[in-house]
């Protein structure tokens, strides 16, 4: 007899099913929260045997970057501890698993704030530096990777110091947008930067077309330090890409209110609600997201200046709402970002125009320019226009659809976010990463029997050698 | 690996020259299968369909492979890991017709049926279900049959196997449950094959080509049971509720 009950005894004990934000593709593995550099090594050399290993941090990357099906997940949760901190030079030393939001709530009072902030406070540092995130400043100031000063990997062939400026910086930048590859990251030395409130002063205005916002966005993105745009997708015809530009700059405590000013770097954001079960499918589709864009299109000022916004509800104003990833259904949802340099800007329109007429609903699409990129071959912010865009999975065609898209971005030399992926052909990963082999080629080194591994790099083939 | 939208880079087939398997094949091949194991009984209907296979781009191995002798699974669920390193699907199509004619089968007959119906998909989807376990991935897709669902008199013998394999195949799917594998089962309605060939259709006939189709896009959405076509769910959720006495005069 097979019972459900003998079946239970079948599965390997003590794996957990692991899925990322976006709640697509979950996969089983074998969790491990090592608490040093030693015990992660420890892991790391039992993990070949049991079928690679893949770091996690707080599980926010979209797809499966951070899984490692059948294998072991190296949680970096208990690497959570600040080590270190230099008032003088701004320099923090902490934990891979440290999350942005814990650093901020403890330095933002004391006046110092991240370099670099996605939409959400609730990404680990080892996190940051694997996906090398951006933010609403990268037209200026760059990624994430370019703030770190020094970092520890512990990698299958043992512990390295790594930093931008050693004499060979290989192994950094191979870290730095690595997905995890290299090897585990257990602490993070950061310069933060000095910020005199915990208030944004932010410019609104509304543009009625993708035209204007991308004239209006290149013409004034250099007088910020923060830019980006929200885009109504759903909008077409000559109403195609209207959207809302945010321009900030970090208050002065001259341009706060009286009653702000007492204490100027007040930060304790709470989560204001919560989604506390899955939605049925469906609850977001072209009729309920065309009313929201409607509504948000209208609800932004067409001009505004000086208004004075927290730092949460500027950065990270989903981070007010729990789960809110549940709101897709339990079907999950994607989201899909690309960048395409200057020259291919065209493909912003084409992309919005092939998602609306196979009337794929987007919740929120957000476009901005990347500056100059980084020397990390896998990267992702290269100089150009960014769209990022959150779809439900379900709409007819989506895979189609993406899949074209994927081949106008690729053939316009651009690229998709590999920590926002979850569907991408493996074919066109070495066309919209060139410098592949390179890095492949350092993981080589640091990790010679190719131990690191993930569900996102096996789908991908990023780690197979090509057929030559 | 399995992508954010269900969609397989690689598969067993089970039974592959069934017309079934072979359009669901070619159905996920333009998507992202990128290497496949075959297997079949006959070795030269099994040559053809690898050479049609291949034509489409794919990675093929080939196995000849008896469902029915269960002695032979293991080794063969081995080898097919190896030659995929992961397995994210696996298509479960053998399937056999009692003969056409008045007579229902006789006993060797009956016991045949069910092995290659039920009793030996059985074993081997048990066999693949603790390898998905282990990888904490994949999925196993079994090809059930509305005639599953209420038997009918012309055909009861091959309903009974069918209905014996979707009810192993739900509880296999309850016990798979936070393992990482899972089970989606597909219950065709009459679909025009090899096996059907020269029998009469019955309503809502389908083809294989839309029976993939549909499986397809059950794959996308994480639907566990496929009705092909779809409308047959509510038909045969109202079938159920037919006296005896006139579900046994239904006409074959």
């Amino acid at each position: 007899m097979s019972t459900a009950a003998d079946l239970d005894m079948r599965v390997p004990s003590g794996t957990t099913l692991l899925n990322g934000w976006g709640r697509t593709a979950p996969s089983a593995a074998h969790v491990v929260a090592p608490a040093s550099a030693g015990e992660v090594a420890a892991v790391l050399s039992g993990a070949g045997k049991a079928g690679g290993a893949v770091p996690r941090g707080l599980g926010r990357s979209y797809g499966d970057a951070a899984q490692c099906a059948g294998g072991v997940v190296i949680s970096s949760g208990r690497l959570d501890r600040v080590l270190g901190w230099d008032p003088d030079s701004g320099t923090l030393r902490a934990g891979a698993g440290a999350s942005l939001d814990a650093l901020m709530r403890q330095f933002v009072p004391r006046g110092w704030f991240v370099p670099v902030t996605p939409g959400t406070r609730h990404v680990s540092l080892g996190g940051a530096v694997a996906a090398d995130i951006h933010g609403k400043n990268h037209h200026g100031d760059g990624s994430f990777g370019r703030y770190v000063q020094s970092l520890t990997l512990v990698s299958p062939t043992g512990a390295h110091r790594l930093s931008p400026g050693d004499d060979d910086a290989g192994s950094y930048w191979a870290t730095v947008g690595g997905m995890g590859m290299t090897g585990l990251v257990t602490d993070v030395s950061l310069r933060l930067i000095a910020i005199e409130t915990a208030y944004m002063r932010v410019d609104t205005e509304r543009a009625d077309n993708l035209d204007e916002v991308m004239s209006r966005m290149t013409d004034s993105d250099a007088d910020f330090r923060y830019s980006v745009a929200w885009i109504d997708c759903l909008a077409k015809g000559a109403r195609l890409g209207r959207g809302v530009l945010t321009g900030a700059e970090h208050a002065q405590l001259a341009d706060l209110p009286a009653r702000l000013r007492g204490q100027p770097h007040a930060f304790a954001p709470r989560q204001r609600l919560d989604v506390p079960f899955t939605a049925p499918g469906g609850l977001l589709n072209p009729l309920t997201v065309a009313a929201f864009n409607e509504l948000w299109f209208r609800k932004a000022p067409r001009r505004r200046q000086g208004e004075i916004l927290s730092l949460a509800a500027f950065f990270h104003p989903l981070d007010g709402v729990g789960s809110w990833n549940r709101l897709y259904g339990r079907r999950g949802f994607l989201q899909y970002q690309f960048v395409v340099p200057h020259a291919g800007s065209e493909v912003v329109r084409r992309a919005l125009e092939a998602l609306g007429a196979a009337g794929v609903p987007s919740f929120l699409a957000v476009l901005k320019r990347f500056g100059p990129r980084d020397p990390a071959p896998l990267s992702f912010p290269i100089e150009g226009w960014t769209l990022a865009l959150d779809i439900p999975v379900g709409a007819r065609r989506l895979g189609a659809v993406l899949d074209d898209v994927d081949e106008m971005v690729a053939a316009a030399g651009g690229r998709v976010y590999l920590a926002k992926d979850a569907r991408l052909r493996p074919e066109l990963l070495p066309v919209m990463y060139p410098e592949l082999d390179h890095w492949r080629a350092r993981c080589r080194v640091l990790d010679p029997e190719g131990i690191m591994t993930s569900d996102l790099g096996r789908r991908l083939g990023w780690l197979e050698a090509n057929p030559a | 690996m399995n992508d954010a939208l269900g969609m397989p880079q690689t598969a067993v087939v089970v039974g592959a020259t069934s017309d079934i398997a072979r359009s669901i094949v070619r159905e996920l091949a333009g998507r992202r299968l990128s290497k496949v194991v075959l297997t079949g009984r006959d070795e030269a209907r099994l040559d053809a369909v690898d050479e049609e296979v291949a034509a489409l781009g794919i990675a093929t191995h080939t196995k000849v492979l008896d469902v029915t002798d269960v002695a032979a699974h293991s080794a063969f669920v081995k080898r097919a890991a190896d030659a995929l390193g992961q397995v994210d699907l696996v298509v479960m199509a053998v399937g056999a017709l009692e003969p056409d004619g008045p007579e229902p089968p006789g006993p060797v007959e009956t016991a045949e049926l069910f092995a290659t119906n039920c009793t030996g998909p059985a074993a081997l989807l048990t066999a693949f279900a603790k390898l998905l376990c282990d990888q904490g991935q994949g999925r196993l897709l079994v090809l059930s049959s509305v005639a599953a669902v209420r038997v009918r008199r012309v055909n009861y013998p091959y309903g009974a196997s069918k209905a014996g394999l979707d009810a192993f195949a739900q509880g296999l799917s309850m016990g798979l449950e936070g393992t990482g594998a899972s089970v989606v089962i597909v219950r065709p309605g009459w679909v025009a094959t090899r096996l059907t060939e020269g029998r009469a259709p019955a309503p809502f006939a389908t083809t294989p080509d839309a029976v993939a189709r549909d499986v397809a896009a059950a794959l996308e959405r994480g639907t566990s049971v496929v009705w092909s076509p779809p409308v047959l769910r509510f038909v045969f959720g109202a079938l159920q509720f037919l006296p005896r006495a006139l579900w046994r005069r239904l006409p074959s």
